[in-house]
């Protein structure tokens, strides 16, 4: 495996709230390696987007961050606002998720592609429009010439989303960050949406993090996968592995059926309980009052551990072979 | 485009009609009989007084002096004042500049101080700025013109001596004079305009600034000068300009105080003498004139607004 583009270290965020601060993601390592696509999943609020705006120095001021964020060997948390500015768009882009507002109402389409180029690549205002025009073309949007001299209300929401992706590619990105880029949109054109991004990450050799809770969207674009939990990576695998052989019990509940056919499934179907509340969570495991395997040694913190190949859990009873058949 | 400029006129022609009505209507309801005022000394006279009637035709009824009235102005005749003996065309056409550069300088300087400090005062949410900004918001919106007014002249004129405490010179006829007697006026309306821009561009600003396409444009790498005066400030314009066009036209329908403590004789001053020596064509006149003015500045604000949105420009 190549060195990754991104690696993530022990990252904690603190935001500051009107009462007091709030830690939503509280540990958190993975790495993408170049031309692959690590899934970040998890529920609303288990921390995955503040992750990915810790990532793009996008957090809201007075937010800390702990831990280190190496992108391509350099310590992202140690640059001062000017230079992280100077990567964003050119080497760290991100698409969002409501196609419908990430775009400025105001500008044409082209206009608003055009701009990341005359940014960072110093292009003339009519070069960076004809590369825009030509980026366009390339996610796909048909007559690309007159859908740049229009404005976001007059495209569909598959087609502001392609105008996002053609944005964020603009400038070869070394990694793209995509926050749940299809949760929008129609089911059709989710799939569209996804092929396009996977197809411009073989060409161009992008890194891609993708942020979703769709279970069937990693199964199918994803080669890695971080599962997060009330803001700690609950489990790390290889995407095939991971349905195959979960090795967390939240893993377990998220893909909705256990290994075993013995009645087990049922109880498993659906996570009972609800996500902790982070101003308070739980001492050690924080899935631990919602675990159906749950045992006092629980209520210290798990590390991640090695289950396998690639394979990480952090969880006191993996593997859980034996419990899922028994269960 | 053309449907709706047309649809627009349309909406024109009803509004000054019903106008009319009430212009020609409220007047009539005013204490005092124009034809004692005019008889002057002679007022006791009832001889006198019969013959201005009759020459003024207030002797007919009430709809035949309004159709009268209409008739004429359709015309382009707005009549001929009572008591300056002038086509009151001619009054107006000479007291509109005054007015209108008076109206434009305050709008100047209500929009070079609202507009910047709004947006400061919403890139600084909450700090002192943003306080500071919204305090001399606050004062400028329950300040008094005539307190300001007052308090200009003592300081500038009579303290200081820097500028003259009333009058008006025209422009073409003396720039620096004029611009000189005009300045404290055209601040202390200035201060009114640029409270209000403030506060709306601050509102607008910060709803702009929470947008998704915001975080996009500063995903993008973008400085954040170019996010806010660029891509923040274009949507939050919007409305602004509107409520810009709007105060504008508040400007221009002259005013009254501000006029009389300056002794600029613009569409305040005339309002105000005519109302009082019950010269009633002046009156009509002007208000009409200032209302066709309003009605032809929101046309220009919808204009304006379609011109920057482009949701309303290409639907």
């Amino acid at each position: 495996m190549s060195a990754p583009v991104l690696e993530l270290r022990d990252v904690t965020v603190t935001l500051p709230t009107d009462r007091g601060p709030l830690r939503p993601v509280d540990g958190v390592s993975f790495a993408v390696a170049p031309g692959k696509t690590l899934a970040v999943v998890g529920e609303s609020g288990c921390g995955k987007s503040v992750t990915a705006l810790a990532i793009m120095g996008l957090l809201p001021q007075g937010s800390r961050i702990g831990g280190a964020i190496r992108f391509d060997g350099q310590e992202l948390t140690a640059l001062d606002a000017e230079a992280m500015r100077g990567k964003r768009g050119a080497e760290l882009a991100m698409i969002f998720q409501e196609p419908m507002t990430s775009l400025n109402p105001a500008f044409t389409a082209g206009e608003q592609v055009a701009e990341a180029l005359r940014l960072h690549q110093n292009l003339s205002p009519a070069a960076a429009m004809d590369r825009a025009v030509e980026m366009l073309a390339r996610v796909r949007i048909p007559d690309a010439g007159r859908r740049a001299r229009q404005y976001p209300h007059q495209l569909s929401g598959g087609m502001r989303q392609r105008v996002m992706i053609a944005m964020a590619l603009a400038c070869r990105p070394r990694l793209l960050i995509a926050d749940e880029p299809t949760t929008a949109l129609d089911v059709t054109v989710q799939a569209q949406i996804l092929a396009l991004i996977d197809e411009l990450k073989a060409e161009t050799g992008t890194a891609v993090l993708l942020i979703t809770h769709d279970l069937g969207v990693v199964a199918d674009h994803a080669d890695e996968v971080a599962v997060m939990y009330a803001g700690r990576v609950a489990e790390r695998a290889p995407a095939a592995r991971l349905f195959a052989n979960p090795q967390h019990p939240y893993t377990v509940g998220l893909l909705g059926a256990a290994p075993s056919l013995e009645g087990g499934a049922e109880r498993l179907a659906s996570i009972e309980g609800t996500v902790p509340d982070l101003r308070n969570p739980p001492p050690g495991c924080r899935f631990a009052p919602r675990c159906p395997f749950a045992v006092a040694r629980c209520a210290e913190q798990p590390p991640l551990a090695p289950m396998g190949e690639g394979h990480l859990a952090a969880c006191w009873r993996a593997p859980l072979d034996s419990l899922l058949v028994a269960a | 485009m053309i449907a709706f400029l047309l649809r627009r006129v349309g909406q024109i022609i009803p509004t000054l009609i019903i106008l009319s009505f009430l212009i020609f209507g409220l007047q009539q309801l005013m204490p005092g009989d124009p034809a004692v005022i005019l008889a002057g000394e002679e007022r006791g006279d009832p001889q006198v007084l019969a013959q201005i009637r009759a020459e003024l035709k207030l002797d007919r009824p009430i709809w035949e002096q309004y159709l009268n009235w209409v008739g004429n102005v359709v015309q382009g005749d707005f009549g001929f004042s009572w008591r300056i003996r002038m086509p009151v065309a001619e009054l107006i056409l000479q007291k509109l500049p005054v007015t209108a550069q008076l109206a434009t300088m305050a709008f100047i300087i209500g929009v070079v101080i609202g507009v910047p400090l709004g947006i400061l005062s919403a890139t600084r949410r909450d700090t002192p700025a943003d306080f500071l900004a919204n305090g001399i918001a606050l004062f400028g919106i329950s300040t008094p013109n005539f307190w300001l007014g007052i308090m200009m002249i003592l300081l500038f004129s009579v303290q200081l001596g820097w500028l003259p405490p009333s009058g008006y010179v025209p422009l073409w006829e003396d720039p620096v004079q004029s611009l000189s007697t005009t300045i404290m006026p055209a601040f202390v309306l200035g201060t009114g305009v640029a409270s209000v821009l403030m506060r709306h561009t601050r509102a607008a600003m910060l709803t702009a600034l929470s947008q998704d396409y915001v975080r996009t444009a500063r995903a993008k790498g973008l400085a954040e000068k170019v996010v806010v005066w660029k891509h923040a400030l274009r949507n939050a314009l919007i409305p602004v300009v509107t409520l810009g066009t709007i105060e504008f036209g508040r400007l221009l329908a002259g005013a009254v105080l501000t006029e009389q403590i300056f002794t600029i004789p613009g569409f305040g001053k005339l309002v105000v003498d005519a109302v009082f020596n019950r010269d009633y064509p002046v009156v009509q006149g002007v208000v009409l004139a200032t209302a066709l003015i309003f009605v032809v500045l929101s046309l220009v604000a919808d204009l304006l607004y379609m011109a920057i949105n482009p949701r309303l420009r290409t639907a």
